[in-house]
């Protein structure tokens, strides 16, 4: 069974990093190694450095660094950390796992 | 620099400690200048302390009156509650975000709509801090209540830590901070913040005892600092929180050599002629309708005929009766109400705790400045707290009193039976001038004597007097002393009619005034 989204169209993730630090690179491999695996094609990663644009974190409500926010599908999601616990990203994005 | 500052230096004086001015009235007075400056400060107390404004009126003195912008980081308050706390102090918070003066951001974090999936940390909330901060300026930062992270956040090793460095950082970027705290039980915060906070640790406590609350202040810590221990007694009015600094070290006062009249010609007299010292204390004691209250009204009539403003405190009876009273026996205050001269207040002990009776009188002082004050009488505080209590907040209110150089009578009902020379709380050792009151009975009369049990740093009378009180006001007269030994009233008249040498004569008129 291949992963069902909670509705048809395009999954827009949103990565909030620091910079480059080695907690922001591996949270974006985490990530696109699940995308990969669970939602192929039909996803899109921003990815938002607040050092560059520190004003973000306000209007964003963001606190925790890395922070993936699911933009789309509704309602909006938060999930914290460098998202290394795949079985909990899985469950922060709604996303039933594939297989 | 010593190893030890504190111990040697008065308050405000430790080298290399700036203080920045905290906005609540009272407090820079306690602390020395203020809080410490480019330091955190941690504010805990429970819920309804008065936190939250503690922390808006350091704001708003900066922004408003230090030229020192400030952030305002709400982790609880909603802005619509904030913006309503704001309001109460008088400022527009709309107002002073549109002038650059203030950034508030409201940190909204819902644990169940966040799902932690392993390492982090809290880089977003420094950034966001600091852009809020770089943005207007900023050199005051508040952070209310940081600890409702704990409840957000669930791994509390990672908060500690971040909040740890989140201390640091806040010295290192140089701001004024404070940080407020919900009291825990038998700690002073729910989540030990106090821990990381070493420069500056003050509690708000909120107390009911006896039915009547007491707000109170207390320095909990302050590096570098020598502060008071006490708890100090705040206010939360329409002007915000203020602080009454307990002039502990109180006895600095300067003194004055000028004297004013009693307000009765023959005390005056009693007293070297002319009268109390400026700006001491004096207490009229005696038993029940010995006539104290008209002595002390009879000195605010002569304070305001000498054009000083007066505050008459009344804990017995309403204006209009002291006004009715007095206007009986040929003092009427009336006109000095109206013009502005006398203000009389009349109100139970029991209207208030202790402490904000000496807030609100604490206040008046300050704000109006008065050179005459009238408490009668002041025994009956024992109603609302211990003697040990009330002789506290008399010394605290005298020392007040005379650090301003206001003559101050005080007056005291002792009760039947009770000896004479005593108070019921030891106020007599704090004041210069007492004065006793009392019946003399003789001959099947009942006749007031007046004298003067004690006055510092004057010479006075030694005598006993007979005190009359008539439509025309008082008098004194003096007592004769005959075969039968010390005649008042009718059979000193009479003594005195009989030719008796050497004594002034009211006689005749005198024993007129006594048989009406």
């Amino acid at each position: 069974m291949t992963a069902v989204p909670a509705d048809e169209g395009c999954w827009e993730l949103r990565l909030y990093v620091a910079g480059q630090t080695p907690r922001s690179v591996t949270a974006l491999q985490n990530l696109k190694r699940l995308c990969e695996d669970h939602l192929a094609g039909r996803y899109r990663i921003e990815i938002v450095d607040l050092l560059k644009n520190p004003q973000l974190a306000r209007s964003d409500q963001i606190l925790a660094i890395p922070t993936l926010v699911r933009k789309l599908p509704a309602p909006a999601r938060k999930i914290i950390g460098d998202l290394s616990q795949t079985e909990r990203v899985l469950l922060g994005l709604d996303v039933r796992p594939a297989g | 620099m010593s190893s030890d500052p504190s111990s040697i230096l008065p308050p405000g004086l430790a080298p290399g400690l700036a203080k920045t001015a905290s906005g609540i009235q009272g407090l820079d007075e306690i602390t020395g200048g203020g809080l410490p400056r480019g330091r955190p400060t941690l504010v805990c107390g429970s819920a309804g302390c008065g936190k939250t404004l503690f922390a808006l009126q350091f704001l708003a003195a900066g922004a408003v009156s230090h030229d020192e912008p400030g952030v305002f980081m709400a982790f609880e308050e909603m802005p619509e509650e904030l913006a309503q706390n704001v309001r109460s102090l008088g400022l527009d918070l709309d107002d002073l975000v549109a002038r650059g003066r203030l950034v508030v951001d409201y940190v909204h974090v819902e644990r169940s709509e966040i799902e932690e999936t392993g390492e982090y940390d809290l880089e977003g909330l420094f950034l966001r801090l600091g852009y809020a901060i770089d943005s207007i300026g900023a050199k005051r930062v508040v952070l209310d209540t940081l600890e409702s992270l704990f409840g957000s956040l669930g791994n509390e090793a990672v908060l500690r830590a971040e909040l740890r460095r989140l201390f640091r950082w806040l010295k290192d970027r140089g701001v004024t901070a404070v940080i407020t705290a919900e009291r825990g039980a038998g700690a002073l915060t729910r989540h030990g913040l106090e821990e990381y906070v070493s420069d500056c640790v003050i509690l708000l406590d909120h107390r009911v005892s006896e039915q009547i609350a007491t707000r109170r202040l207390r320095i909990v810590k302050y590096r570098g600092t020598p502060h008071g221990t006490n708890e100090y007694p705040f206010l939360i009015d329409s002007d915000g929180i203020e602080v009454l600094p307990i002039t502990s070290a109180g006895l600095a006062y300067a003194v004055s050599t000028e004297r004013v009249s009693t307000g009765v010609a023959g005390l005056d007299e009693m007293m070297g002629g002319e009268g109390y010292f400026r700006g001491s204390t004096v207490l009229i004691s005696g038993t029940a309708g010995t006539g104290k209250t008209s002595l002390a009204a009879c000195f605010a009539d002569a304070a305001c005929r000498r054009g000083e403003r007066t505050l008459f405190y009344t804990f017995e009876e309403s204006q209009h009766q002291v006004v009715r009273n007095l206007r009986s026996i040929g003092v009427d205050l009336a006109p000095w109400i109206e013009r502005g001269l006398l203000r009389i207040h009349a109100g139970r002990p029991t209207l208030h705790g202790l402490e904000t009776h000496l807030a609100r009188i604490h206040r008046e002082l300050r704000e109006w400045d008065p050179q005459a004050v009238v408490l009668d009488p002041v025994g009956s505080f024992v109603a609302v707290a211990s003697p040990v209590d009330v002789k506290a907040l008399m010394t605290r209110l005298l020392d007040l009193l005379k650090e301003r150089q206001v003559t101050t009578v005080l007056t005291h009902l002792n009760a039947g039976g009770a000896p004479s020379e005593q108070t019921d709380f030891g106020v007599s050792s704090l004041v210069d001038t007492w004065l006793l009151l009392r019946d003399l009975e003789a001959a099947g009369e009942r006749n007031r004597g007046l004298y003067v049990l004690k006055s510092r740093g004057m010479a006075h009378s030694n005598r006993i007097r007979e005190f009359v009180i008539s439509t025309r006001g008082l008098e004194l007269v003096d007592v004769c002393v005959g075969p039968e030994g010390v005649l008042t009233g009718s059979a000193r008249v009479v003594h005195q009619e009989g030719g008796r040498e050497g004594t002034p004569t009211p006689g005749p008129r005198a024993a007129r005034e006594r048989r009406k």
